[in-house]
């Protein structure tokens, strides 16, 4: 129930894209077609999943733990190490991906380099770690590891739900006739403007 | 222009770089960490003289652990007790409450020795810019309506109006406001505790 | 003089808001007043400064396979400062803009510049597009907070000038993708009478 809660709250309440601001340059970026905003959304859910997991695992065991007999708390490190252990996990998994799966790696692998720099990741991180969860119904509490790796990974398939709609928009937008100064990213903005006000419905239901 | 990737270049490259940034931010945190620790105490000394009528000594050093529920002793509250010339003059108490609609949030209540609430302030909260976070208006009638309420003799009921009690809540923001009234709730009984317990 | 085209290139012909488009999330995300806008800017702004001009000097003993590694160590470092000396003296500004300090690493601007420039041109030019492309991402960044503030809380710079609610929306989310499509349109249409004349 409360795993429940916590991927309805982050797929559609606290859509990443459209309430927290995450991860719009690929919003923007790769969203004129569905079939690539559908490889960039699977990749992203892959990658953010592995990230949180790892990064979970090193702010509570790395970061804050008994050092040489002293309790040390180095969080301050933590936007450096975080950004590192991504790009690094961002290049393992296509290094992996390339040896065990290579029909994958031609669907994902163009879009795993623009996944580092996709601030949805490093935010991910960083809030699930940080932040308390809450929701309507749920104590609010610190996330356990599960609870994180589900939380992020649904976060990732918020940002697929968005963006696959909004690409979706943009094939008709192209076919219609749009006034010349509002052509590209003017009219792409305000279609997600209007999207973000159609998610705004779903505040409140968690 | 570039030296050559070889390597030993490389791997000798990154760990000088990252080290060379450690150190670097490492030498920023312990230069920063007494400003930081400065800035927390200012900010809850603020909001202790927001809340009691003036005082003369340092209520941060005079602080109880107070819980708010006698049968969980563990879940103590922060009450500053602020003093003027050596008598009490008001007690400060952190609250929390977890019922927020984007969170926990958390508030400073001071009452006068007599229980009545003399003034209220936010110290953090994660309502929504608008609606909720209009908790923080100081002006509004919302928080303007706790002045002078004696909360603690059973005369008011802490909850709002929409749920039976004698809170106006803010328009639009009825979980914010029931939430805040959560959190008055835990001061009030912690309140109580303190003057069965430490008079 | 001629270098100063630089920093006025960074503000103008090179604005990473409204011409090169990059750095979407801090601007549309902390932009629900003037003041949290301006805040954001001037934190990227120090950390583009410095970067670039440390991304200037080490350029030359990088080896070209690990630079990008290199450069977010880098930035990463000065974001860390950035944060920390924000949570020291301005706390408030620290809370209310969260998140989005940690994430100047991630901002596109920043890594774009050390790749684009910095690693090409001498610390003094790296130092003025790091100040010019600063500049006009805070100017950016407080004009669309201020134009939100304005139509969502009638306030400027958190001066409230009636006492009435605002445009809600304008604060919410929706609101900034509205504002920041809208002042693109304006943009384009003010670029293309200038192209005409």
């Amino acid at each position: 129930m409360e795993y429940l809660i916590i991927i309805i709250s982050a797929v559609f309440v606290n859509n990443v894209v459209l309430s927290q601001f995450l991860g719009i340059c690929p919003f923007l970026g790769v969203s004129k077609k569905v079939s690539t905003a559908f490889g960039m959304s699977l990749a992203l859910v892959l990658v953010m999943g592995l990230a949180t997991l790892v990064t979970y695992l090193i702010q509570n065991y790395v970061l804050i733990n008994t050092w040489f007999g002293e309790k040390m708390d180095i969080t301050f490190m933590q936007t450096i190490v975080f950004i590192l252990v991504i790009a690094a996990l961002v290049q393992m998994v296509e290094i992996i991906l390339k040896k065990i799966n290579p029909s994958l790696y031609q669907a994902l692998g163009i879009f795993l380099p623009l996944i580092t720099t996709n601030c949805a990741v490093l935010g991910a991180s960083i809030l699930v770690v940080t932040k308390e969860f809450a929701a309507k119904g749920v104590e609010s509490h610190m996330m356990n590891l599960g609870e994180s790796v589900v939380y992020s990974m649904s976060l990732a398939i918020g940002f697929g739900i968005a963006i696959i709609l909004f690409a979706g928009m943009r094939e008709q937008l192209e076919l219609s006739n749009v006034p010349k100064a509002l052509k590209g990213t003017p009219i792409a903005l305000i279609t997600a403007g209007l999207l973000a006000l159609a998610f705004m419905g779903f505040q409140g239901i968690v | 222009m570039a030296i050559k990737s070889s390597l030993r270049n490389m791997v000798l490259v990154l760990t000088l770089v990252c080290l060379g940034a450690s150190a670097a931010v490492a030498v920023i945190y312990s230069v920063t960490k007494d400003p930081i620790a400065a800035a927390a105490t200012a900010k809850t000394n603020k909001a202790i003289e927001e809340v009691v009528p003036a005082f003369d000594n340092n209520p941060s050093e005079e602080v109880l652990n107070i819980a708010a529920d006698l049968q969980k002793p563990d879940e103590t509250n922060k009450v500053y007790v602020a003093k003027k010339g050596g008598e009490i003059v008001g007690y400060a108490i952190e609250s929390t409450t977890k019922k927020g609609f984007g969170g926990a949030f958390s508030i400073m209540v001071g009452f006068t020795p007599d229980g009545k609430v003399y003034n209220t302030s936010v110290l953090s909260h994660s309502e929504t810019p608008g609606l909720g976070a209009k908790i923080t208006d100081k002006a509004s009638h919302f928080i303007t309506q706790w002045k002078d309420k004696n909360l603690t003799d059973g005369s008011v009921n802490i909850s709002v109006k929409k749920d039976g009690g004698d809170i106006d809540a803010i328009t639009a923001s009825t979980i914010s406001s029931r939430a805040f009234c959560d959190a008055m709730e835990i001061a009030a009984n912690v309140f109580s505790n303190i003057t069965s317990e430490n008079k | 003089m001629s270098k100063f085209k630089y920093l006025i290139d960074g503000i103008v012909k090179n604005n990473p808001t409204f011409v090169l488009v990059l750095g979407m999330c801090p601007t549309l995300a902390t932009t629900t007043s003037a003041v949290n806008g301006m805040g954001m800017g001037l934190a990227t702004m120090a950390v583009l400064l410095c970067s670039n001009m440390v991304i200037s000097l080490l350029a030359p003993v990088i080896p070209n396979k690990v630079r990008i590694p290199c450069y977010i160590v880098v930035i990463a470092a000065f974001v860390t400062v950035v944060q920390l000396v924000m949570q020291a003296f301005t706390p408030g500004l620290y809370e209310t803009l969260g998140i989005f300090i940690p994430l100047i690493v991630v901002n596109c601007i920043v890594l774009g510049r050390a790749e684009a420039f910095a690693n090409k041109h001498s610390v003094g030019e790296s130092a003025l597009d790091g100040l010019g492309i600063g500049i006009g991402f805070t100017l950016a960044l407080t004009c669309i907070g201020l134009i939100r503030e304005i139509l969502g809380n009638l306030s400027v710079f958190e001066n409230k000038f009636s006492s009435s609610d605002g445009m809600l929306v304008f604060v919410l989310a929706p609101g900034a993708f509205l504002v920041l499509g809208y002042l693109m349109v304006l943009f384009n249409k003010l670029k293309d009478r200038k192209k005409k004349a």
